[in-house]
């Protein structure tokens, strides 16, 4: 959908004409995605669980270090899937679904990866793995950086730690 | 000859000697899985790339295309063809093997009719005897460069369409037995202000419009005069808003004459959104199809108006509107 600021620049033809074309677009079917974003990303989540809490139990993790080998284990299932060739059907139902929860991060990594690997290992497959993932990390580590200085801020005005 | 504004008749008639068409195995799930001369059960047709698997489809195209017209490679004077990558690798390197004098034309989907409008007008002019017209696409190349990686988990919207995996090529000529070109309308830019890349369908809309209306004015003719007129990937989107557009213009094309290609070449149950895309789109529909029914003298005129949306990764992502082309070409019986 165009931005006003978008719109600014367009003759008024052309403004007359994306009324009708939006009128005959199909509009995105926002419930049910969101429906299916919520069962499929819950159903993620609750596999996570079941695996953190298999870690806990049988190999004497804390709940604290079982985080890790848990994003391990979904990060293999959801790479595996993609190296098969089926993530990618699997999230067009999905939808955000399947790209919030780290299984998308690692999808996103993985088939950059696979994509371009016929461009060779280091200027291919080295070069735009993160092509994707990338801006995720900038603008993540962004984030935590401002979240940081914030809660410097917080307790050096004397708030609660 | 030049007729008109911008469309040429084609005096001497040239003859489509022959034509030809590959896909993939997604194409070979569609509706239109028998007019296809050759179908392959594997994306990467046994090559280490896409990228060679779309030049293969070509090469495919062009030997089959040549086999079928019962000339020697050495008959052709010019081969003119295009596709959608980066400067033309599908194309060029095709013509390395194919090894027959070679014009790059690039008009994103709407290549496969510039090429067809292009060699018809060399053999018309007697510029040559023979000229070979083809273009390819890849679902897979196409995504890579247009999109993101064909494995990445991303949700397509219900405007998007699906880039053909295939390859058409034709072969025309100064004389022979077959269809004949008599004319071709070649098209404006247009640029209505679309600039979502999911939704090509209405940005192309327009051009076809445009170019249509055009065909009509310059030759004088109505919807009346063809049997059929088939668009190139407008797609369910597209479709609908160029028969809205005939409407408002009050241009009377009757809904059971116009179709679009991207509309034919899948079935109802093959997840492809708004319809099908790609240079091979047109051109499978074209010379495969739609040819085989000109062929068996179910129609006597048709239309084919391939379209083509003339942007870049890089066009869109510094939020450039989407300027659209479309090219007609009118063959009889």
């Amino acid at each position: 959908m165009a931005s006003k600021a978008k719109n600014k620049k367009l003759t008024p033809t052309q403004i007359e004409y994306q009324t009708v074309a939006q009128a005959h677009e199909p509009p995105r079917p926002v419930l049910k995605n969101v429906l299916r974003a919520f069962f499929i990303g819950g159903a993620i989540c609750l596999l996570g669980q079941i695996i953190q809490t298999f870690f806990i139990t049988y190999f004497k993790f804390t709940e604290k270090t079982a985080g890790n080998p848990t994003s391990a284990v979904l990060i293999f299932i959801s790479v595996l899937l993609t190296g098969i060739g089926v993530y990618d059907k699997i999230a067009q139902y999905a939808g955000a679904g399947t790209a919030v929860p780290v299984t998308g991060f690692a999808n996103s990594i993985a088939s950059a990866a696979l994509e371009h690997r016929t461009e060779g290992l280091v200027l291919g497959v080295g070069g735009n793995m993160f092509k994707l993932a990338g801006s995720v990390i900038v603008f993540g580590v962004f984030a935590a950086f401002i979240i940081g200085l914030l809660k410097w801020a917080w307790t050096a005005l004397g708030g609660a730690a | 000859m030049l007729q008109g504004h911008q469309s040429w008749i084609f005096q001497s008639k040239p003859v489509i000697l022959s034509s030809a068409t590959v896909g993939g195995p997604f194409e070979a799930r569609g509706n239109l899985a028998n007019d296809f001369d050759l179908l392959y059960g594997d994306i990467w047709l046994e090559q280490d790339s896409f990228e060679k698997a779309e030049k293969k489809m070509l090469e495919d195209a062009c030997d089959t295309a040549i086999k079928k017209a019962d000339i020697q490679k050495g008959d052709i004077n010019f081969f003119l063809a295009g596709d959608l990558m980066n400067q033309l690798i599908s194309s060029s390197f095709s013509a390395r093997t194919v090894g027959v004098p070679y014009l790059g034309i690039f008009g994103a989907c709407s290549t496969s009719m510039e090429g067809l409008a292009l060699a018809a007008q060399l053999v018309d002019s007697g510029a040559a005897k023979y000229a070979l017209a083809g273009t390819c696409s890849h679902n897979s190349t196409a995504e890579k460069q247009f999109r993101y990686p064909t494995e990445y988990g991303s949700q397509k919207p219900p405007t998007a369409q699906w880039t053909v995996t295939g390859a058409g090529a034709a072969i025309v000529a100064s004389s022979g037995n077959g269809p004949r070109v008599v004319s071709a309308t070649i098209g404006r830019v247009i640029d209505m202000g679309i600039s979502d890349p999911f939704n090509m369908g209405a940005a192309m809309a327009p051009a076809a419009v445009d170019t249509i209306e055009a065909h009509f004015r310059d030759l004088q003719i109505n919807a009346d005069h063809y049997d059929i007129i088939a668009t190139g990937d407008l797609g369910q989107v597209g479709h609908d808003i160029a028969k809205n557009l005939f409407k408002k213009h009050g241009i009377n094309v009757p809904e059971s004459k116009l179709t679009d290609c991207g509309l034919l070449i899948y079935s109802k149950d093959q997840e492809v959104m708004s319809g099908a895309s790609g240079c091979a789109c047109c051109a499978t529909v074209t010379y495969g199809h739609l040819l085989r029914r000109l062929r068996a003298g179910e129609w006597k005129r048709m239309l084919i108006v391939a379209t083509g949306a003339l942007l870049s990764p890089l066009s869109y992502q510094q939020n450039e509107t989407i300027p659209c082309v479309a090219h007609a070409v009118a063959i009889e019986q």
